[in-house]
């Protein structure tokens, strides 16, 4: 995973509430069976009509932003379906960190786990970053995860992450590795589970 | 000692490892796998060169891409069998036992693990689907998960997690005629928005919930992620244990009586406190249509679409024009005068054998409006069965519906099953998002029997108003 400490880019704002992941990426776009190049399709439906013209009005076409490396958009962004695929669509194309007024649990954990930083500010702050990025297109601004700040403009808002995430981030760290360092308890525990769970290996063995 | 509720109970009892700061480690019980949120995983394991841990408890199935006509492979687009042919090879590579196309125990995932047996309660279960809150009705802490984390699991048989809160959902009462525990999910999303669960695990409780059956339980837990719940969860009673017995791999014989045991204190102890509590009467809960883009946004069918303005927030108001504009409709339009060019009858929320044996009760003797479209999508090749068993194959075919092969299909529309730009749907399915069904296509959520209703009158129907009563037939 790669490791995420300061991105300083365009800001691209997406005004809208309750962004799905199948806004994020369409369904149609998930039958490859490996993690890249999904950031062709990134906001496919929006950014593309039915004959696949690019549609001027959608903030991602517009020239000014379209180098941009960091969004914000409102309130529980990512809601949906499970897919990992809108984390990698929004890393394929390019951004590093989503600001938003609340994410959905799913992919706030995804994001977590694929190197995106999802970080979360006050609907006030994301309101004046909308309008911020808004009123003067291609603005940049800095997400620093060392210092827990987002700076853009005039603006400079803090914040907050818990400890184990933000090593996480900033170390690029293998979740996998890290569990299997607890080998010893999951044996442990493995060993007090009550017998009657069901265990389909054990279950074959058996008929 | 302290009361605790189901969660906290279901929790304690799968903590394997917890530091001081940080998530937990929890021990996965039951991990479900299917074919478009795997391939990734099984990759990520081949490239570091690790082994899935407890191939036991993992089972897998093909239900997002499969075709609901043929063989459920030939009629597939070459990148779904890929994904086909890449799940069935890595099971077999692995020992994960597959029930895949044309299994007699294929189906959607979340149908299949209750049916089978394998979902049982206080169970830590896990799948790399939204959807997986299904499985907290039988009182399990069952949650959706993405690739990274099937992964993980795959590999350490154990999920990171942070502790979420917890949240009481109770209703009190009886379902009115014509009500269904779709549309109570439906109410519950309406009363606490897209993210009024969000960080939460949700437990239904209240004389409703009890009164419902395991089919209806799960319909009403399914739900449970379109309002941002973690999970939902009902603790087991009766009817779960019921329900349970006797399926292939339910605990048997001595292993029976130590499980029931066991099952009989997963329930949350009397005082025990929710983080946050939100109480319906159910006698409020009417049959119910979405009219926009997210659940939440749903009205009674009696009722007319809003006008945005009316809604007091900003961001209401903004996603309520969105939605109409997508929609193609005009506030102010009474639900009944929409009328649809579609219906989707099936799905991990509505497509079970009582969904099936409702939709029955009311197309018996009836005619689906000509030129409309209706899919009637069994949700495994058991609920399959057993309709054609009863004959409610039948009765969809000559009413004029057509009955398919079980799978996710015009849910989410991976498969060929979609709809066209601008066609209007009246679907039993989940989500009402802008182009799930299909891009341009327009989603109306509802319950099976008003899916009927409106099968019959192509338009949306008031079915307490129907002449045969709801449900006669069985």
């Amino acid at each position: 995973m790669r490791p995420f400490h300061r991105e300083e880019g365009v800001l691209i704002p997406l005004d809208r509430s309750d962004v799905d992941t199948d806004q994020i990426i369409p369904k149609q776009y998930l039958k490859r069976i490996g993690r890249t190049g999904y950031g062709e399709f990134l906001f496919d439906d929006w950014r593309r009509d039915g004959s696949r013209t690019p549609r001027p009005e959608f903030v991602f076409n517009q020239p000014a932003y379209t180098s941009g490396t960091l969004m914000v958009a409102g309130r529980n962004f990512g809601c949906g379906s499970s897919r990992e695929h809108a984390v990698w669509a929004l890393t394929d194309y390019g951004i590093r960190a989503v600001i938003a007024e609340s994410f959905a649990d799913i992919f706030r954990s995804n994001a977590l786990g694929s190197g995106l930083l999802p970080v979360t500010l006050p609907a006030h702050e994301v309101r004046a970053l909308l309008d911020l990025a808004g009123e003067q297109p291609g603005i940049s601004a800095t997400v620093d995860l060392e210092t827990q700040t987002v700076t853009c403009g005039d603006l400079r808002f803090a914040f907050s992450m818990d400890g184990f995430e933000r090593r996480r981030l900033r170390e690029g760290l293998d979740d996998i590795g890290l569990t299997l360092e607890h080998e010893d308890e999951i044996s442990a525990f493995e060993s007090r589970r009550p017998a009657w769970m069901p265990d389909l290996q054990r279950a074959v063995e058996a008929s | 000692m302290t009361p605790r509720t189901l969660f906290d109970k279901t929790w304690d009892a799968h903590v394997v490892a917890q530091d001081d700061t940080g998530p937990a480690l929890l021990y996965v019980d039951l991990h479900l796998v299917h074919e478009v949120t795997s391939p990734q995983a099984f990759e990520g394991l081949h490239i570091e060169g690790r082994t899935v841990r407890r191939p036991g408890l993992v089972v897998a199935t093909m239900d997002h891409n499969v075709p609901t006509t043929g063989d459920g492979v030939s009629e597939a687009d070459d990148m779904s069998r890929a994904q086909m042919d890449a799940l069935r090879h890595n099971c077999e590579e692995s020992g994960i036992a597959c029930f895949g196309a044309g299994h007699r125990w294929q189906g959607i995932v979340h149908v299949i693990g209750p049916e089978l047996g394998l979902t049982t309660p206080g169970m830590v279960i896990v799948c790399g689907d939204s959807h997986t809150a299904t499985h907290g009705a039988f009182g399990a802490f069952a949650l959706g998960i993405g690739t990274s984390e099937v992964e993980h699991v795959l590999a350490t048989q154990c999920l990171r997690q942070s502790r979420p809160l917890t949240m009481e959902v109770r209703i009190e009462g009886s379902l009115p005629p014509g009500v269904t525990a779709k549309d109570a999910a439906l109410g519950v999303l309406n009363t606490i928005g897209t993210a009024g669960a969000a960080g939460h695990v949700v437990e239904y409780t209240g004389s409703l919930v009890r009164s419902l059956s395991m089919e209806q339980r799960m319909t009403l837990c399914n739900l449970t992620i379109e309002g941002g719940g973690r999970a939902g969860m009902i603790a087991p009673d009766e009817t779960t244990f019921a329900y349970i017995q006797g399926r292939p791999y339910a605990p048997a014989g001595s292993a029976w009586e130590a499980a029931i045991a066991a099952w009989r204190e997963m329930r949350s102890d009397d005082g025990a406190v929710y983080d946050r509590s939100v109480s319906i009467d159910a006698a409020t809960l009417e049959p119910t249509v979405t009219w926009g883009t997210t659940p939440a946004q749903s009205v009674p069918v009696t009722g007319r679409v809003p006008d945005p303005e009316s809604f007091a927030d900003a961001a209401e108001r903004e996603s309520a024009t969105r939605a109409l504009a997508y929609m193609g409709l005009k506030a102010g339009t009474p639900i009944q005068d929409i009328a649809i060019d579609a219906v989707f009858i099936g799905s991990c929320t509505n497509g079970r054998i009582e969904d099936l044996r409702a939709v029955a009760g009311v197309l018996d003797g009836r005619r689906v409006r000509p030129g409309l479209r209706v899919l009637v999508v069994p949700g495994s090749a058991q609920v399959k069965l057993q309709a054609e068993a009863e004959g409610l194959d039948a009765i969809f075919t000559s009413a004029g519906a057509e009955w398919r092969n079980p799978g996710c299909s015009m849910c989410l529309g991976m498969n060929p099953d979609i709809l066209q730009p601008g066609e209007r749907c009246a679907s039993t399915s989940n989500r009402n998002f802008e182009g799930r069904q299909g891009r341009g296509g327009r989603t109306h959520l509802v319950s099976p029997v008003m899916a009927a209703g409106a099968a019959i009158e192509g338009r949306f129907v008031d079915v307490r108003r129907l002449a045969t009563p709801v449900g006669s037939r069985s």
